[in-house]
């Protein structure tokens, strides 16, 4: 059972990723202890239910519907969430549906933010932006409202999980292809990798616990 | 007591060459306070308070004609997400009224009740449950099945998610047959538990949803055309 360190400063990747370094240093002005596990950690993790072999055999789904029932740990999750994104001019969460939209509202709402609906096709309605990717078989694709972003507006994308990456590289090219700044992907749970700000198309990931098998 | 009601006149959905995110003021809302009369100062204050809320409600959620289908006038919440100030009064207004009435439970229909649903539960301090479409939900479910126009549906629960002492609410962005709200009550009902109200932001009267829920409370912030 991983633990995320919250708030590592100059989290890896190097390079590009400038507002990432932003939010970093600013969390670290925050006065967070490089290095000490939020205590908060331990009940979101522990609140995470794996469920075997599901969607299809092989599978180890790691399951938020129980953190859901904690109303203490959900609002630390999303307390978290809040403390790291809030006062950094972030215009925008959007949330990948259908477990973003449980996340995404209640961090927008608290940092003073939109919140942006990423959907399945054919869900919206009026002009919208699609973007496929690709699925283990086959493609999919999600959809976001033409007008929902200004150009330039720094935007954070929310989901429950992140696994291979593949939907949230698919909500990062929606929402350039719109003209915003993407300055980070947050997910609660996230394979190991993501433990050290790994970079999705150059775009930091920040998660609170890792995935368990 | 004084029953206070607050009543603004209905405007008439907009035509079909509404551009994009411009506001329309399409709803209006019956609001009703019971008080008792030494707060009545205080309610009418709250009554103001709150005709300005839904009033901004009301003008930033924009409608899409023929959406799904031909002669649908669809109510699009998105609207008032990207407002958020709109979006932070739409979940005041719920949780003043039910941060004191003991709710253990807020039930979301998916997927636009799970924008609704979270950040009132998470402010009253209650449960969060997602009611989903069948096989979202991993692990042992119960499903209840309702009909549509065509064909019919299922939503599903989470076994033990909901107890039999618990006092739900059923969140959703909108109600207009009521089928769907219909399914996810007695899914609450079939463990036991008490649905003390219906919570939406929108409702279509003239489709009488209502009628489907029977004598179970229902609370709306804004009505608009079907």
């Amino acid at each position: 059972m991983g633990e995320q360190e919250n708030n590592k400063i100059g989290g890896g990747g190097g390079g590009g990723g400038n507002n990432a370094m932003a939010v970093d240093e600013a969390a670290s002005a925050k006065g967070k202890s490089v290095g000490a596990a939020d205590p908060r950690l331990q009940g979101i993790s522990d609140a995470i239910r794996v469920v075997p072999h599901f969607p299809k055999p092989g599978i180890m789904f790691n399951d938020i519907t129980e953190l859901l029932l904690r109303p203490g740990v959900f609002k630390d999750a999303v307390d978290m969430f809040v403390e790291r994104y809030r006062g950094m001019g972030i215009a925008a969460v959007a949330g990948i549906e259908a477990r973003g939209f449980i996340f995404g509202p209640a961090i927008a709402l608290a940092i003073g933010a939109k919140f942006i609906p990423l959907r399945k096709p054919k869900k919206l309605p009026g002009e919208v932006f699609s973007e496929s990717y690709v699925l283990e078989y086959g493609m999919d694709c999600l959809e976001m409202h033409v007008g929902a972003i200004e150009p330039g507006e720094h935007v954070v994308v929310v989901d429950d999980l992140v696994a291979t990456g593949g939907t949230l590289s698919a909500a990062i090219r929606l929402l350039e292809r719109a003209g915003a700044n993407v300055v980070e992907c947050a997910c609660l749970i996230g394979l190991p990798k993501f433990k050290d700000f790994y970079k999705l198309n150059g775009k930091p990931v920040y998660i609170l616990v890792e995935s368990r098998k | 007591m004084l029953f206070l009601q607050c009543q603004q006149p209905r405007v008439p959905s907009p035509s079909a060459s509404a551009p994009p995110f411009r506001p329309r003021v399409s709803v209006a809302a019956p609001l009703s306070v019971r008080v008792t009369g030494g707060r009545r100062a205080q309610a009418v204050v709250a009554m103001a308070s709150a005709d300005a809320r839904l009033a901004g409600i009301a003008s930033s959620i924009r409608v899409i004609p023929d959406f799904p289908k031909p002669g649908i006038m669809f109510q699009d919440i998105t609207t008032l997400l990207l407002d958020p100030k709109a979006f932070r009064d739409t979940i005041d207004l719920f949780v003043e009224r039910y941060k004191d009435q003991r709710i253990t439970v807020v039930a979301g229909v998916e997927a636009r009740g799970f924008i609704f649903g979270p950040p009132i539960a998470l402010a009253i301090g209650a449960k969060f449950v997602p009611l989903r479409k069948p096989k979202k939900l991993p692990g042992e479910v119960i499903s209840e099945e309702y009909s549509l126009e065509y064909g019919t549906d299922k939503i599903e629960m989470h076994v033990g998610a909901v107890q039999a002492n618990d006092r739900a609410l059923v969140v959703d962005d909108l109600i207009a047959t009521g089928g769907t709200l219909c399914a996810a009550v007695k899914l609450i009902e079939r463990v036991g538990a008490k649905v003390v109200e219906c919570a939406c932001v929108i409702e279509l009267p003239e489709l009488k949803g209502r009628d489907k829920l029977g004598d179970r409370p229902i609370f709306v912030l804004v009505e608009a055309d079907a």
